[in-house]
């Protein structure tokens, strides 16, 4: 079902009201419960700088904990799905992910080197995001040497080389490693958690994030011409080749900024998409921003189950795998039964 | 006010495809692009719209360097109809011909009202504003071209420029398109065609391009350049161009492969 042109600000607003209310809830999860009113209160009196009137231990968890927590699950649900609807319009294929430039396998990369020269925190995720920016730098020059005769297939397939090159050197920082200590933050630091998400380390990440999003709003409608045939943007006067790079470049530092912050969580930026089109339509205009409310909303579910269902904390890339894997199998049913 | 090309040579980068071309096209009429596959119409093509440098010669739009313009001018004067293509995205028939809106629009522009109503009136004009919020995917390949030119249309553009535009489209369809045609023309519009289908040029066309190998194997008025010679020396093999007396007392020029085995039915 598509919702009709005139209805698609309510949706896009009613979604917006659902991400609100669910962002509250998530505050009251967890191990410490809070009642919804104890953390309207913490967080207006953290805004206004006037006194709460609450035990610290409420205002700590609600400031200190939750808050940088569901502030980074939102930002990073947001990018991931934001990036991979501008990579699918660019690369032109609905089953296209971030991780086709090799970006996630150039952050992981760059953190695994971190932890093994035993980096602070701040400095694994700099590190990740570097190599997710060399990798995309990196595929973008080959493809340019290669000038193969289908420019973004080229592209597509230096993106695989290259990330599987990185993802070889992953596999040696892994052997390298000390087994007892490295190895283990490294494994998890690859799997992905919200866990590590402190209040002085999020600018770090949100900022680039907020950075790459806007040109990816401000461009949206003009993504669609990207996805028709070269030729075709050209001729309605489209800087094709500028704006093609504009995007990608956009696209790949919100990806490195969400990886270098939550580890390589896979699935939310080929799924997310899918549902806004579903919802939406194929336009661009429409689906970008739908796509990372639902993107926000999808992510901030995904990281309050992955700390409130069990005792220990799961990894959110298992659940978005878990959820992701049979959503991608239906799609492709869907795409390639869809009569011609 | 014209689209022209004299001493024209085009190609690739280190790999010219053909050289010596004049030609022109002006508002109000009709030109078809002939030739056997591997001629070099496509890149002609791409080359008069701009996509392509000339390798040598000129191509001037209303009496300016095609390069002179920039990509947004030139876009709102030049349209491109491709062959109707799959697009990998679910767009809408309405969504399709709104980006021809593009080139009036700026780079950051968010889809408004006016194109909304620019995209209605060049649906209208093609009579197929009731296919509007219908999926480009699920519209017949006749309606889909004609989305294409609906596009093209909604670029404002006075030069209609299209790659075989009744390419894989059945028999009712091709004759649909080319009254579509014959209407832009009606309209004041500059319109040039290739096509694999000679009779199509007979049917619509004011003048002719004949391309072999990279050149101009003849050009001129529809009458004159459409004869069995210039036919069977164009495509390789014995071609007769003979008149045929319709029903409705209409005469009609019509191509036929000659020779082989006379007909079975």
């Amino acid at each position: 079902m598509i919702v009709s042109r005139a209805r698609y600000p309510l949706w896009l607003a009613g979604a917006c009201v659902l991400l609100l209310l669910f962002a509250a809830w998530s505050f009251t999860l967890g191990k410490f419960p809070i009642s919804a009113g104890d953390v309207w209160r913490a967080l207006w009196a953290a805004l206004t700088g006037a006194p709460s009137g609450l035990p610290p231990s409420v205002d700590a968890v609600v400031l200190q904990v939750r808050a940088p927590r569901v502030a980074a699950a939102l930002a990073v649900g947001a990018a991931l799905a934001g990036a991979g609807a501008a990579y699918q319009g660019v690369f032109r294929n609905p089953l296209v992910s971030p991780d086709i430039l090799g970006v996630t396998a150039g952050c992981a990369l760059g953190a695994g080197v971190g932890v093994l020269l035993a980096w602070s925190h701040g400095a694994i995720q700099l590190a990740a995001f570097v190599g997710g920016l060399a990798a995309a730098a990196l595929v973008m020059l080959v493809a340019a040497w290669v000038r193969g005769r289908d420019a973004l297939l080229t592209l597509v397939l230096t993106g695989v080389v290259v990330g599987s090159l990185f993802g070889a050197g992953v596999a040696l920082v892994k052997y390298v490693a000390d087994p007892y200590n490295q190895l283990p933050a490294i494994t998890f630091w690859l799997l992905g958690s919200f866990t590590s998400a402190l209040p002085r380390d999020l600018p770090v990440t949100l900022v680039p994030i907020a950075v790459g999003l806007l040109p990816l709003l401000l461009l949206r409608a003009r993504i669609d011409l990207l996805s028709l045939s070269e030729d075709e943007a050209k001729s309605l006067g489209v800087p094709v080749v500028a704006l093609r790079l504009a995007v990608i470049a956009s696209a790949t530092l919100v990806t490195a900024s969400a990886v270098s912050l939550a580890g390589t969580v896979g699935w939310v930026g080929l799924v997310i998409p899918h549902a806004a089109r579903m919802l939406a339509g194929a336009a661009f205009a429409r689906v970008m921003p739908l796509s990372l409310v639902l993107g926000a909303t999808f992510m901030l579910a995904v990281d309050t189950a992955c700390r409130t269902l069990f005792a220990t904390e799961i990894p959110p890339g298992v659940i978005t795998a878990f959820v992701g894997t049979p959503v991608f199998i239906a799609l492709l049913a869907i795409s390639f039964r869809r009569p011609a | 006010m014209t689209l022209a090309a004299s001493g024209l040579s085009y190609g690739f980068p280190g790999r010219i495809v053909g050289s010596e071309v004049d030609l022109s096209l002006a508002s109000g009429e009709i030109v078809c692009m002939l030739g056997p596959n591997g001629s070099g119409k496509t890149t002609l093509l791409r080359t008069l719209l701009g996509l392509l440098a000339p390798r040598g010669g000129r191509v001037t739009l209303d009496d300016r360097a095609l390069g002179e313009w920039s990509a947004r001018e030139r876009a709102q004067r030049l349209a491109y109809v491709p062959q109707a293509a799959e697009s990998d995205f679910d767009f809408s028939v309405q969504e399709i011909v709104e980006m021809g809106c593009t080139p009036q629009a700026g780079l950051f522009a968010q889809p408004a009202a006016s194109d909304r109503e620019r995209a209605r009136a060049a649906l209208e004009r093609l009579g197929i504003a009731a296919l509007a919020p219908r999926a480009i995917h699920r519209v017949s390949g006749g309606e889909r071209q004609l989305a294409l030119i609906a596009r093209a249309l909604a670029t404002g553009a006075r030069y209609l420029l299209m790659d075989e535009p009744t390419a894989s489209l059945d028999f009712g369809n091709q004759a649909l398109i080319l009254d579509e045609l014959v209407r832009l023309r009606e309209a004041g519009q500059a319109v040039l065609f290739t096509t694999h289908h000679p009779d199509h040029a007979l049917r619509i066309a004011d003048r002719v391009v004949m391309m072999r190998e990279g050149g101009i194997m003849a050009a001129g008025g529809t009458g004159s350049v459409m004869n069995s010679q210039n036919l069977s020396g164009l495509y390789g093999r014995p071609i007769e161009v003979a008149v045929l007396t319709c029903r409705d007392g209409t005469r009609r020029r019509v191509c036929v492969p000659i020779g082989g085995l006379p007909d079975r039915g």
